[in-house]
């Protein structure tokens, strides 16, 4: 057997060539052709925790509140609305802002957007460089996580495509609470749909490349408002 | 000899950027003597290390956590074949093509081909080990292709015609001012300009890289990236980013490339659950990444509309043949092990010559590329062996244990890997003191009574002895004073004051040994 791809160009050969230099660096005591067949590696430790939420005097945390704690933490703007609250919310931030135009993926609730703002459709066709001259984004999540301040987009009809998340300035991320909230990573990993393509966000975009100062707002939207749209008790909007 | 290239090219009649170093301790020798650069390491490492002390702190199961890690990384290479045949189905099944490299030139020939068949000749590319690895910039520019690189860090390395010194901050060894007087100097060349008046506030140097580069991210066709993880069940890939870039270059480009090592498939979704908590806390010390992008060969509408998988070896097989170097391969590229490291802080990351600096680079640079070379000889002895490495790796690869292992086989020499090959390595020169010096010690040890006559007569002739080494000693003499050695031995104090039945309490002489920073 030629160990040597280079000349062949084929990545068809260096398939074989790579697949028999590991069966053999495995030796014959592994799997695969020549070996005997039985899998040697031992099972994996899943004795660590499903979650980690505090204890508290009065019980256990609500995620809800340690998603906003954490959320915060990162520079995120949090606010909390009940569903009848929710349109006046945004449409409070977005003039704010001085936002005139927004971004809609195709499945965003009807009467969430005031009626004076410029609707945007996320179309394919669109150019990102026409989706840079939009000043904002509203979109829902497939859900939160709270342990680690994380809002999880899947690119469904209330999310849209990955990058109309990406390119406007404004992102204001709609979180159905409690019901899309979890507690940890691993109570996200089974509700999500691994071939849908995801983006995972906690906190606006930041780098800490420059003597690990951590500065927040590079490529990403530099402002990321979560709305936890759910019973706040008082009814009021936001804080 | 091996020729699996690992970066750091020598770049002939290349302006002011560093070259490959001869040697470790070369190297190391003249960072020492830069007092910017180890003030700007200095600060930087702390900073780190006591954030993610903090981070780790926050998960009660963080030991848990690790062994999980350490086991599916383990799964992942006793049944690698499998897991990459799995991998290859999915991502095809999923509209992506799988693309096999068995070393660097061949990896740069198919990303090169690919970038040929789009007709471009730019590329944007999000920071990847990888393709530092196999040099692709630098082969891209060969074949009239220019490849921008879109990290921050990555930029700022790219900008000063510098090499990365960081897994994670590949610029770590900039200060703000440096960054600054690059930015005013070199952006114009590559795009557009610096903000006129540019200062050193870190906000102000992060809002230049943004317009400097937002013109590329927008009129990008190709992307190239890494991957942080594949997923073999689902043939889902990872990146896992902070600024943003990461984003652009996977989701806006028409044609995404992704170069990935062997090692970086893992069996299940569910695994995910294990390294996303890790990586984060580990490499920049916060409970979650600010962006994590995952895809699963292409979406009708949504991102690329053509994905290829390049899966790279390089070297990667003649280390899992290695049954004790092989753990070096579970390393998710956290970096934490650089920030804790007493021998990075001081000697910085361009001398260890690869694009894998620190104690994690001592350890798979060599086995990458087979210990002939005078460099990579040198470094598995880039260690002081303090274990502080080992301690912090999510991935529980015992550093320590592994460069060991490499040092003897640097002196005695015997079996290893090289292109699938097994060779016969013959003991480094310039060993020779030490293998003799270390078949005294194994002979002297074994026999208690010549071990209590030398020490007698090290401690009566004390007044004699030199400051330096004669001889092959002298190099290890060169860097450091000989100690002095004690009238009365440890041995010998024991017997005079507990006389010779010995008594209760033996065994205190060894905790100093036990005490790990």
């Amino acid at each position: 057997m030629t160990d040597h791809a280079r000349g062949g160009g084929g990545g068809h050969d260096s398939r074989e060539v790579i697949l028999g230099r590991i069966r053999r660096a495995l030796g014959p005591s592994g799997p695969g052709p020549g070996g005997s067949g039985a899998p040697v590696a031992p099972p994996i430790p899943r004795d660590y925790a499903v979650s980690h939420l505090p204890d508290t005097s009065e019980g256990t945390t609500d995620p809800v509140e340690l998603l906003a704690e954490n959320l915060a933490d990162y520079r995120a703007l949090v606010h909390r609305v009940d569903p009848a609250g929710l349109p006046a919310l945004i449409a409070r931030l977005l003039a704010a802002r001085g936002a005139r135009s927004v971004v809609t993926p195709p499945g965003l609730p009807d009467g969430w957007l005031p009626e004076d703002i410029t609707r945007v459709p996320d179309d394919p066709a669109a150019t990102a460089a026409e989706l840079d001259a939009v000043d904002a984004v509203v979109t829902g999540c497939a859900l939160a996580i709270a342990e680690t301040g994380t809002i999880v987009l899947d690119g469904s009809p209330d999310q849209g495509r990955r990058r109309i998340t990406l390119i406007p300035d404004h992102h204001l991320c709609v979180v159905r609470v409690p019901e899309q909230v979890v507690a940890s990573v691993p109570e996200a990993m089974p509700r999500l749909v691994p071939h849908r393509p995801q983006t995972w966000i906690s906190g606006p975009s930041a780098t800490s490349d420059i003597e690990l100062d951590r500065v927040e707002g590079v490529h990403g939207p530099r402002v990321l408002e979560v709305l936890l749209v759910g019973p706040t008790g008082t009814g009021a909007a936001g804080y | 000899m091996s020729g699996t290239f690992l970066g750091m090219p020598g770049r002939p009649g290349g302006g002011s950027r560093p070259t490959a170093p001869r040697d470790f301790p070369t190297a190391a020798e003249a960072a020492g003597r830069d007092a910017t650069l180890r003030g700007n390491l200095r600060h930087a490492t702390h900073t780190i290390r006591d954030k993610r002390a903090r981070a780790v702190a926050e998960l009660s199961d963080w030991p848990e956590l690790r062994a999980a890690g350490a086991a599916i990384k383990d799964d992942v290479l006793l049944r690698l074949d499998s897991h990459l045949e799995r991998l290859e189905a999915a991502v095809t099944a999923a509209g992506g093509t799988v693309h096999w490299a068995s070393d660097a030139a061949e990896a740069n020939r198919i990303v090169t081909e690919l970038v040929h068949a789009t007709g471009e000749t730019e590329v944007i590319k999000v920071k990847s080990m990888a393709t530092q690895e196999i040099g692709l910039n630098e082969a891209l520019a060969e074949a009239g292709i220019t490849a921008y690189e879109t990290d921050l860090a990555e930029l700022i390395v790219q900008l000063g015609d510098d090499l990365p010194s960081h897994i994670l901050v590949p610029a770590i060894h900039r200060n703000r001012s440096e960054i600054r007087d690059i930015f005013r100097e070199r952006m114009g060349e590559w795009g557009r300009a610096a903000p006129e008046g540019l200062t050193d506030r870190p906000a102000e140097l992060a809002e230049a890289a943004r317009l400097h580069l937002r013109e590329k991210f927008l009129r990008a066709r190709v992307g190239i990236s890494g991957a942080n993880f594949m997923v073999a069940e689902t043939g889902t890939l990872v990146v896992v980013e902070s600024e943003g870039n990461g984003r652009m270059c996977l989701t806006l480009p028409e044609t995404l490339i992704s170069v990935v090592g062997i090692e970086k498939v893992v069996p299940t979704w569910r695994d995910l659950e294990v390294f996303l908590q890790l990586l984060p806390r580990s490499s920049t010390a916060e409970r979650m990444n600010p962006y994590t992008t995952m895809w699963t060969g292409t979406t009708d509408g949504d991102g690329p509309r053509e994905f290829h998988l390049v899966l790279l070896d390089n070297g990667r097989t003649d280390v899992l043949a290695d049954t004790v170097g092989r753990q070096a391969l579970r390393c998710i590229r956290c970096s934490a092990c650089l920030n804790v490291c007493p021998v990075y802080e001081r000697a910085g990351g361009h001398a260890y010559g690869s694009a894998y600096p620190g104690p994690i680079g001592a350890i798979l640079t060599p086995q990458l590329r087979g210990v002939g070379s005078e460099l990579d000889a040198s470094l598995p002895y880039a260690s002081s062996l303090c274990g502080a490495c080992y301690e912090v790796c999510p991935v529980a690869i015992d550093i320590p244990r592994v460069l060991v292992h490499l040092r003897e086989r640097v002196v005695e020499g015997g079996e290893v890997t090289v292109r699938g090959s097994r060779v016969r390595l013959k003991p480094a020169r310039g060993h020779a003191a030490e293998r003799a010096v270390m078949r005294a010690a194994r002979w002297a040890l074994e026999r208690p009574g010549v071990v209590r006559a030398g020490q007698r007569v090290a401690g009566r002739t004390r007044r004699l002895h030199p400051r330096r080494l004669p001889g092959p000693g002298a190099a290890w003499t060169a860097s450091r004073d000989l100690p002095t050695v004690p009238a009365e031995s440890f041995r010998q104090w024991w017997h005079r004051t507990r006389g010779p039945g010995g008594g209760s309490g033996a065994g205190d002489g060894d905790t100093s040994r036990k005490e790990r920073s």
